[in-house]
């Protein structure tokens, strides 16, 4: 009986440090979030309401912006063509890289430690650095202001990192199975084929998905490869949008809003195979 | 049952091979490296090496580079005093993320640990401003950054302290540095919580639960073995967060361009501004060769002096 006198007393300094714990992490999610809902919030205001009172919760929502912004052919085109890349980047990563990965993971040659090398050596090149050699080259190659420069940019820039992951992956499937399917008459090209893409898929989904986030945000190549308006993706369409109707703040929130949404989307689906692609080789500790 | 494994034994001897198993095999190889070798090489070494080439010349991008100035444009690259800025500006992000942005994102994941109720969710909304596109993040800035206290956030809250008047922000050329540095932290702190989160994963309990027996507390635990513990994480994302800072670009050329007045100009904003404002292809040139053999020299020096990261994935 006199225990739980004692109880809420005791209960309250072992609770203390978890109530704090959860209060600094709450005050982080907030932090977090206020950027993302204030321009939620801005996006379903009318343009006056934006002006005098920003602060104020959308109530009730005006769906003028995004409906303007939605029922015109504009954001519909950006959104294509960010999908087209986005598509075509992932498959080509995907397809490339698991040819690559696979060579440096079961094959035995000669120069396979120089080789892979030369392609680790990929990872201190990257885009923002080389982005106006690249360009040059683009504009030798007379591709400039097509969606397939962007693509083949985007795909030689992921290779490095995302060979390197699927590698480790690649590494960790049991050297028996491979033994296995050689002595039953497999070629290595079978083994890779039926076998390991098979056992692969997790790994291959981990890549698929950061490959995807990472050309959906891209902004830097279509910058500097794209003039045509009909070939701006979102990103690019964004910043345009933004320069245009800069004084506008509840239009230029509303489109930011709906180009955010796919994102947001997709990482709540998908944010699994995200976190794994990313913490890939760094879980060794 | 039609397997692999049985028409194998039953077609015994298989047809003739055309190519010798070992002939077969080199060319799977061949084949397999073919596609990422030509891109490889054509979209990443050939470029670099053609810059290196242009940037011994004066060029403006129209016909054929015929002014040859030798190397006039890395002198005048280290002379310029507006480079040095950018330079600084850099190391200064540099030096507050890995003294503010690491730590930060360290305690939080220690945080939220191993197994705390809401763990899950925790991860889930950290991480999500990695996933938000650069230009999305920037202009959502610039609207809590705008200096007019009915529009922008922060000075709003900022005029609710008696006496405190509206700043500036991003306009202000003292300030501007630390507000962009702010807007990287809110992006970038999750994805270091991630790999701190996965690096904690992977020390084992029990030498928690030893230590815990022996009478450690919870401060000892923490700095005699999970920090020494999570060493190799912790030197995967200083690399990471050094390289990262040196290749700023989309956040800093929305939300500010560099300015006011080069305040907060870096290197990439630079390299931008004379390759594709001003169209000096020659001195752009030389400005990225210069920036690839810093991110080169620190890469190597890092890799070599402290170790090999074991994640160096793209980005």
């Amino acid at each position: 009986m006199a225990d739980t006198e004692y109880r809420p007393k005791w209960n309250w300094r072992k609770y203390l440090p978890r109530i704090l714990q959860y209060a600094v992490l709450s005050l982080i999610v907030v932090v977090v979030f206020v950027p993302i809902v204030m321009m939620i919030f801005s996006g379903l205001k009318s343009r006056g309401e934006a002006y005098t009172n920003p602060y104020t919760l959308p109530i009730p929502p005006k769906w003028d912006n995004v409906i303007y912004i939605l029922t015109r052919p504009n954001f519909w085109t950006m959104l294509g063509n960010s999908l087209l890349v986005m598509a075509g980047t992932t498959i080509l990563v995907l397809l490339v890289t698991s040819l690559a990965a696979f060579v440096f993971a079961r094959m035995k040659f000669r120069s396979k430690d120089l080789m892979f090398n030369i392609i680790t050596l990929g990872l201190m090149f990257p885009i923002t650095i080389a982005i106006l050699p690249v360009y040059l080259l683009i504009r030798q190659m007379h591709l400039p202001d097509t969606l397939l420069a962007i693509v083949l940019i985007q795909t030689a820039f992921a290779l490095s990192g995302n060979i390197m992951i699927l590698r480790g992956f690649f590494l960790s499937i049991p050297v028996e199975l491979e033994d296995a399917s050689y002595i039953d008459g497999c070629t290595a090209f079978d083994f890779f084929w039926r076998i390991l893409l098979p056992m692969a898929r997790p790994a291959l989904a981990a890549v698929g998905a950061l490959v995807m986030i990472t050309s959906w945000n891209d902004l830097l190549v279509p910058l500097v490869i794209i003039n045509k308006e009909t070939l701006w993706t979102l990103p690019l369409g964004t910043m345009q949008f933004q320069g245009q109707y800069g004084m506008d703040i509840s239009l230029v929130n509303a489109f930011v809003t709906l180009s955010a949404l796919p994102t947001i989307i997709f990482y709540f689906f998908a944010e699994r195979q995200i976190v794994s692609g990313l913490t890939a080789g760094a879980v060794k500790g | 049952m039609d397997t692999a494994a049985n028409r194998g034994i039953a077609q015994k001897p298989r047809r003739t091979p055309l190519l010798t198993y070992k002939a077969q095999n080199n060319l799977t190889i061949f084949l397999f490296l073919l596609p990422a070798f030509v891109l490889f090489l054509m979209f990443i070494v050939y470029p670099i090496l053609q810059s290196v080439y242009y940037s011994f010349f004066s060029w403006k991008g129209f016909g054929p580079a015929t002014d040859f100035v030798g190397l006039d444009n890395f002198g005048q690259i280290l002379k310029d005093t507006i480079f040095h800025k950018a330079i600084l500006n850099g190391l200064l992000i540099i030096v507050l993320s890995l003294s503010i942005q690491l730590p930060m994102s360290l305690a939080l994941a220690i945080m939220v640990g191993r197994n705390l109720p809401g763990r899950a969710f925790f991860r889930m909304i950290f991480f999500m401003p990695y996933v938000i596109s650069e230009v999305i993040t920037a202009i959502a800035f610039m609207g809590l950054y705008n200096p007019d206290p009915t529009r922008g956030l922060f000075n709003a809250i900022l005029v609710l302290i008696p006496g405190a008047k509206a700043i500036g922000w991003l306009g202000d050329t003292n300030l501007v540095l630390p507000c962009l540095f702010v807007v990287l932290t809110w992006k970038y702190f999750g994805l270091h919580m991630l790999l701190f989160l996965a690096g904690l994963q992977s020390i084992p309990t029990e030498v928690e639960e030893a230590a815990r027996i022996d009478g450690a507390n919870t401060w000892q635990l923490l700095r005699y073995i999970t920090l020494p513990m999570l060493g190799n994480t912790i030197r995967t994302c200083v690399y990471l967060s050094t390289l990262g800072s040196l290749q700023q670009f989309i956040l800093v050329w929305i939300m500010t361009k560099g300015g006011p007045v080069n305040a907060s100009e870096v290197m990439s904003t630079y390299m931008y501004r004379y390759s594709f404002v001003r169209f000096w292809l020659g001195y752009g040139s030389a400005v990225a060769i210069v920036m690839l053999l810093i991110s080169l020299v620190f890469s190597i020096g890092y890799l070599r002096i402290v170790r090999q990261p074991e994640y160096l994935g793209a980005q």
